[in-house]
């Protein structure tokens, strides 16, 4: 997928995911269930400084992600921001003066706050970088098993027989093998990489949110409103587009955050074991796998692993803690 | 009982043949076996090699249906990895050559040796914290415990796995930080540590489930009950809420029993426990694509052996339900 690293299709991608997004705060802004939510989730405390963070993270990852061009090529706004920060040697811990070596320390070029890595990069700035990662693949998962899901899900719980059975039979086939055991036989065979992992993480995180819609969709068609819909002879696509849709669209929503913090921690779990993130992105699973040899070094180095799972942590944290906020706000009496 | 089992085990095989269906279309028609022969065999790899390696698994013949003149129809890839999947025949590795069947039945053993403790004492005391929790239910201490859960639900296991070993074996030299035996006291030290982190990991996820599961059988009517003829909210929650929401319970926890078999893919591989999760893992960086298909079919039998297994105890714990 080398056309992807083209420098306009990357951004005007960035600015795609933002206009659905944008899109979809709009449509919703009229809808009393979401503004009432909206209401509730501003007075939940927890709630809206997890979502202050995720904002956070996803602003980084957007710096990195939004590219321009360079003398060679291209660079992420992220690299022009610190283009002024020196590649060192080797190791250096974090604020040192030299490069981390007993026989002959090296002095360093500059400061770097959290120290380098074996290549001598500064180990925030390659935090940072690896925010892009993470919510690539989560975005790019997202946008695959979410679909999927949705659709199966109604489709299933709405025409019932056998529809029904096929999407049952499908998920549970699916479900049935341990969901490790499938990504990383997956990913053996496609090879590593984002767009890989994309769909292999798709392809069986579709199960539970088909799961989760088909559950709530049987329970809406029994609603008189449907029966009204069909009553005015409303078409099967209009009902399960313009009735069906919106009133699952909650449960897809908290799906999604609490799913993307999953998409996270598997990431991180793939690229260590080493069929995940590609040799030479920047990834907090792959500076975890790194930090194995670098635990065993005397001295040792620990700022990589650090900077890797605390930045991994906030995020994920974050991201568990606003599902748990927005389900507060969608559904107030289960709170 | 016996007429629902057979029914039930019926049902099962429409769900093991689209396991098997789906491990061949992955294994072999998304990449051809030229592809796999190359990945196992190395870049480097003479023609010749990848051709005897294809012949001597048999992964030379034609694809879906074999059309050679005098050979029968079935005598294809397709029909060959089927009858010999549904006859738990687990093939052979592709690096090494040996049986699966011997390999996985040889890291059984030391996978249970972890994975059992871990889920007893896991379960034991994410079931008495969750009671707690319920005990002092909306209080700061909850809330507290609730952020806390939270909070080990959202490190990655090897994160506790390196931390541990660093810290506990590595610095304070208390347990060894590597290795494996069956004798006595020494296999007690080295088990120690993989265990207690195992069940460390697990436990804010399981707490929180745990605490939710017994929180909305408190809302039931019988609570109510039980609270007004003047039992005492200990002992509301000890017998009451304890045996009913052992019947939800149940039915998460003995779908995952089967699971212990499989091992843990990080902590055997970091602490050196020959187990499946130390071969899954292996396989991985190999890689070995007999292994990862073996240990996928396994994982599928293992996941409806667990499913029939809660509907058995299901049947068992609740009186009220009845299996035909």
């Amino acid at each position: 997928m080398a056309f992807l690293e083209h420098l306009w299709i990357q951004n005007t991608l960035v600015a795609g995911v933002y206009a659905l997004l944008a899109f979809g705060l709009w449509r919703v802004s009229g809808d009393a269930q979401w503004v009432s939510a909206w209401q509730r989730l501003k007075r939940d405390r927890t709630g809206m400084l997890s979502l202050g963070v995720v904002v956070l993270y996803v602003l980084v990852g957007t710096l990195e992600m939004v590219r321009l061009p360079a003398e060679r090529g291209t660079r992420s706004v992220l690299d022009a921001m610190s283009a002024s920060i020196p590649e060192e040697k080797g190791y250096s811990a974090p604020l040192a003066k030299t490069t981390l070596s007993v026989a002959k320390p090296e002095p360093l070029k500059g400061r770097h706050v959290l120290g380098t890595d074996s290549m001598g990069r500064d180990t925030l700035l390659r935090t940072m970088k690896a925010t892009r990662t993470a919510l690539l693949i989560g975005g790019l998962t997202s946008l695959i098993y979410i679909p999927l899901g949705v659709l199966l899900g109604i489709v299933a719980g709405y025409y019932r027989r056998w529809v029904d059975e096929v999407v049952q039979y499908l998920y549970s086939t699916i479900a049935a093998v341990p969901e490790i055991l499938m990504l990383v036989a997956i990913l053996l065979v496609l090879g590593k990489g984002l767009g890989t992992m994309a769909v292999a993480l798709g392809l069986t995180g579709w199960v539970g949110l088909a799961r989760l819609i088909r559950g709530e969709t049987l329970r809406q068609v029994e609603r008189p409103y449907i029966a009204a819909a069909r009553a005015m002879g409303q078409t099967d696509g209009k009902i399960l587009l313009r009735h069906l849709l919106p009133n699952v669209m909650h449960l897809v929503v908290i799906k999604f955050v609490l799913g993307f913090s999953g998409l996270v921690l598997a990431e991180a779990m793939l690229s260590y074991l080493g069929v995940g993130s590609p040799v030479g992105t920047p990834s907090w699973g792959a500076m975890i796998d790194a930090s194995r040899s670098e635990l065993s070094r005397e001295p040792v180095v620990w700022w990589n692993l650090s900077a890797a799972i605390f930045a991994l942590f906030f995020l994920v944290l974050s991201l568990n803690l606003l599902g748990d906020a927005l389900r507060r706000a969608f559904d107030p009496r289960r709170g | 009982m016996f007429s629902y089992l057979i029914r039930r085990l019926c049902l099962s095989v429409p769900i093991v043949f689209g396991v098997m269906l789906l491990t061949f279309v992955l294994f072999f028609v998304v990449q051809s076996p030229q592809a796999m022969a190359r990945k196992v065999l190395g870049p480097k790899a003479t023609p010749q090699a990848v051709e005897n390696w294809l012949q001597n698994r048999g992964y030379d013949k034609p694809l879906l249906v074999n059309t050679v003149p005098g050979r029968p129809f079935y005598d294809s890839l397709f029909f060959n990895q089927m009858r010999r999947l549904a006859s738990f025949d687990l093939g052979r590795s592709d690096v090494t050559g040996r049986p699966l069947k011997e390999v996985f039945a040889k890291g059984v053993l030391p996978s249970l040796l972890i994975t059992v403790p871990a889920f007893v004492v896991g379960l034991v005391s994410a079931l008495g914290l969750a009671l707690y929790l319920v005990f002092v239910r909306h209080s700061s201490v909850d809330l507290a415990a609730a952020l806390v859960c939270v909070g080990l639900m959202s490190l990655p296991s090897m994160a506790y796995v390196i931390f541990g070993q660093y810290v506990v074996a590595q610095q304070l030299n208390y347990l060894p930080a590597f290795g494996f035996s069956l004798e006595g006291g020494s296999a007690v030290r080295f088990l120690v540590l993989p265990v207690a982190l195992m069940v460390v990991s697990g436990l804010g996820a399981e707490v929180r489930l745990y605490r939710a599961l017994f929180l909305e059988e408190m809302g039931q009517d019988y609570i109510r009950t039980a609270r007004a003829k003047g039992l005492s909210n200990a002992a509301v929650l000890m017998v009451h809420v304890l045996k009913n929401g052992m019947i939800n319970l149940i039915t998460l926890v003995v779908a995952s029993l089967p699971f212990l078999m499989m091992g843990s893919l990080v902590v055997e591989n970091f602490f050196g426990i020959p187990g499946l999760g130390s071969v899954l893992f292996s396989a991985i960086q190999a890689p070995d694509f007999a292994v990862v298909q073996a240990s996928v079919f396994l994982g599928s039998i293992l996941y409806l052996i667990g499913l029939m297994l809660t509907d058995l105890c299901y049947a068992w714990v609740d009186p009220r339900i009845r299996l035909q």
